[in-house]
């Protein structure tokens, strides 16, 4: 049970195309508590990443992960580029040297890019952003893992709680990012950050689905 | 959306080449990455200054990169950070071997865009200090949100310590001067309508015919309440009173007052709201030595405005009057 170099460069396009779909759902969420341009960012930064991920040869996963990472890292800005490129750039770090990632290969990925993720924006789940969305995917797929599940059904776990977590960000009161300046008025929408890597882990999941 | 501009995606990189067509006396631009320098950029033995944000804010930063101000502004898409790329770039360019010094807004893209790129400026030892512009009273520090935000006092900041610059200072003594200038400035905004972000291409926010928002950011991002419209007496007031007591400005203080337009506002209306802000500050016992009024730190086509006020003291002053020569503030050269 494992995913092959192809199935990562499938799961990235399959993630920039679901993010072409719904830039505009993702904008609109970000101009309720920030400032409308979270969907038309992360689109320009995926829609740059394609051309890049063609171009690389061989068949190293952490390699070609890495190369998006550094691509919304330039191409992105806002909070988004660095974190997403970091989120990337630390996937990448862990699988290097790979060409098929098993499930623990999945989940210390997982792990890595989570962390380096908080590094960066030093968010605790609960502070209203993407962490809400990815803290409860890892421990959800690491514990799947740990229970013997199959890869496809660890990815559907993981992308359920990312999923809940994402839902679970609507009553909150930001505690980081442009949507921390409203204070109590950001409760009752659902954080943007946390929409779009509900997305990124949901396409894993559907990608992936027979591995 | 009605805009005077040719397809939202080009906004940026064509009002950067009408820049370098305006202004090549003053600044060289790069088109990959985005960034523009000085002229004479680097100036050897000069410490640097770079600065950067999202666009829609002109003149700042771009307009104030000259001789007396910033050396470099790296420019991002509308309201959106710059990329340590560009960062890294404009600070390479500009280091004249003094260091150089990041004057950063406070927002949460903006510093982890400029900490990347610090991060990979001091991997090519160039010595690096950043500083972090967070004056806006409208928004509540602590330690359950993301700060301040960096407003107004970011375009007085970038003059005082490009006049530091300019004589010579050291890395450590211009920094501290950005952060005496953070400490004693506080700005607050309001807006009386929405803008719209070319890309989007609807209002941020809507606003209705009789309302006004108090606290508003300089992104579009909805102020921290929304109020019947008043008067420009009464706006003067619900500006300058939280600012005055947040620092606090105490009678005899002599201050540097900025009326600053978010954009749409015409000059005319500044001046009646510095007209209204003059009796306020007198009433406070405050004196206003030195005064900035005009749109520097704008938010596209947004009609509202800001009032900045700086606690002014002798050296303060004479940085502020030291020449200085940029395609958006200019005096004394």
């Amino acid at each position: 049970m494992t995913v092959v170099y192809d199935d990562v460069l499938q799961w990235v396009r399959n993630f920039a195309a679901e993010i072409s779909d719904n830039k505009q759902h993702l904008s609109k969420l970000d101009a309720a508590i920030g400032d409308g341009d979270h969907g038309a960012n992360m689109d320009r930064g995926m829609q740059a990443a394609l051309p890049k991920l063609e171009a690389v040869s061989g068949d190293d996963v952490g390699a070609a992960l890495k190369g998006v990472g550094m691509t919304l890292i330039s191409k992105v800005g806002g909070a988004a580029g660095p974190l997403y490129g970091t989120l990337f750039l630390q996937l990448g770090a862990a699988t290097a040297g790979k060409s098929e990632l098993n499930a623990h290969d999945w989940s210390s990925a997982l792990e890595s890019a989570v962390k380096g993720v908080q590094a960066r924006g030093k968010a605790e789940p609960g502070d209203k952003t993407m962490i809400d969305a990815l803290v409860p995917a890892r421990d959800a797929f690491r514990d799947a893992v740990e229970g013997g599940v199959s890869l496809g059904d660890a990815l559907q776990r993981s992308s359920d709680a990312a999923k809940e977590g994402m839902k679970a960000t609507i009553p909150l009161v930001a505690r980081k990012g442009r949507a921390s300046y409203l204070g109590e008025r950001s409760a009752g929408h659902q954080d943007p950050g946390a929409t779009s890597s509900h997305m990124l882990l949901r396409i894993a999941a559907e990608t992936w689905k027979d591995s | 959306m009605k805009k005077l501009i040719n397809r939202p995606e080009d906004v940026v990189s064509e009002a950067l080449q009408g820049i370098a067509h305006a202004h090549s006396d003053h600044v060289r631009v790069s088109f990959d990455p985005y960034y523009m320098v000085r002229a004479d950029a680097p100036v050897t033995g000069k410490v640097a200054l770079v600065s950067g944000g999202g666009s829609g804010h002109e003149p700042m930063h771009g307009g104030f990169v000259g001789m007396g101000m910033l050396d470099a502004a790296c420019p991002g898409e509308v309201f959106t950070s710059p990329t340590p790329d560009q960062m890294l770039e404009a600070t390479k360019a500009v280091d004249g071997g003094a260091g150089v010094v990041h004057i950063v807004k406070n927002y949460t893209g903006d510093i982890l865009n400029f900490e990347m790129a610090a991060d990979l400026a001091k991997e090519e030892s160039i010595e690096v200090e950043a500083v972090v512009i967070d004056d806006d009273v409208a928004v509540k520090d602590s330690l359950y949100t993301a700060g301040r935000r960096g407003v107004g006092t970011t375009v007085l900041a970038e003059k005082i310590c490009g006049a530091a610059a300019e004589q010579g200072r050291s890395l450590k003594e211009v920094s501290d001067i950005c952060r005496t200038v953070n400490s004693r400035g506080r700005s607050m905004g309001m807006a009386l309508t929405s803008c719209i972000v070319p890309a989007a291409g609807e209002p941020t926010f809507q606003l209705g015919d009789d309302e006004m928002e108090i606290g508003i950011g300089i992104h579009g991002e909805p102020g921290r309440e929304r109020a019947p419209i008043a008067s420009a007496k009464e706006v003067v007031e619900r500006l300058a009173e939280p600012i005055v007591s947040d620092l606090p400005f105490e009678r005899g203080d002599k201050v540097l007052a900025f009326v600053n337009s978010m954009g749409g506002t015409p000059l005319i209306e500044l001046y009646v709201l510095y007209n209204d802000l003059v009796a306020f500050l007198d009433g406070k016992g405050l004196k206003i030595t030195r005064n900035l009024i005009g749109p520097y730190i704008t938010s596209l086509e947004m009609a509202g405005c800001s009032i900045t006020l700086l606690k002014l003291d002798d050296e303060l002053t004479s940085l502020w009057d030291a020449p200085v020569n940029t395609p958006g503030l200019r005096w004394g050269a």
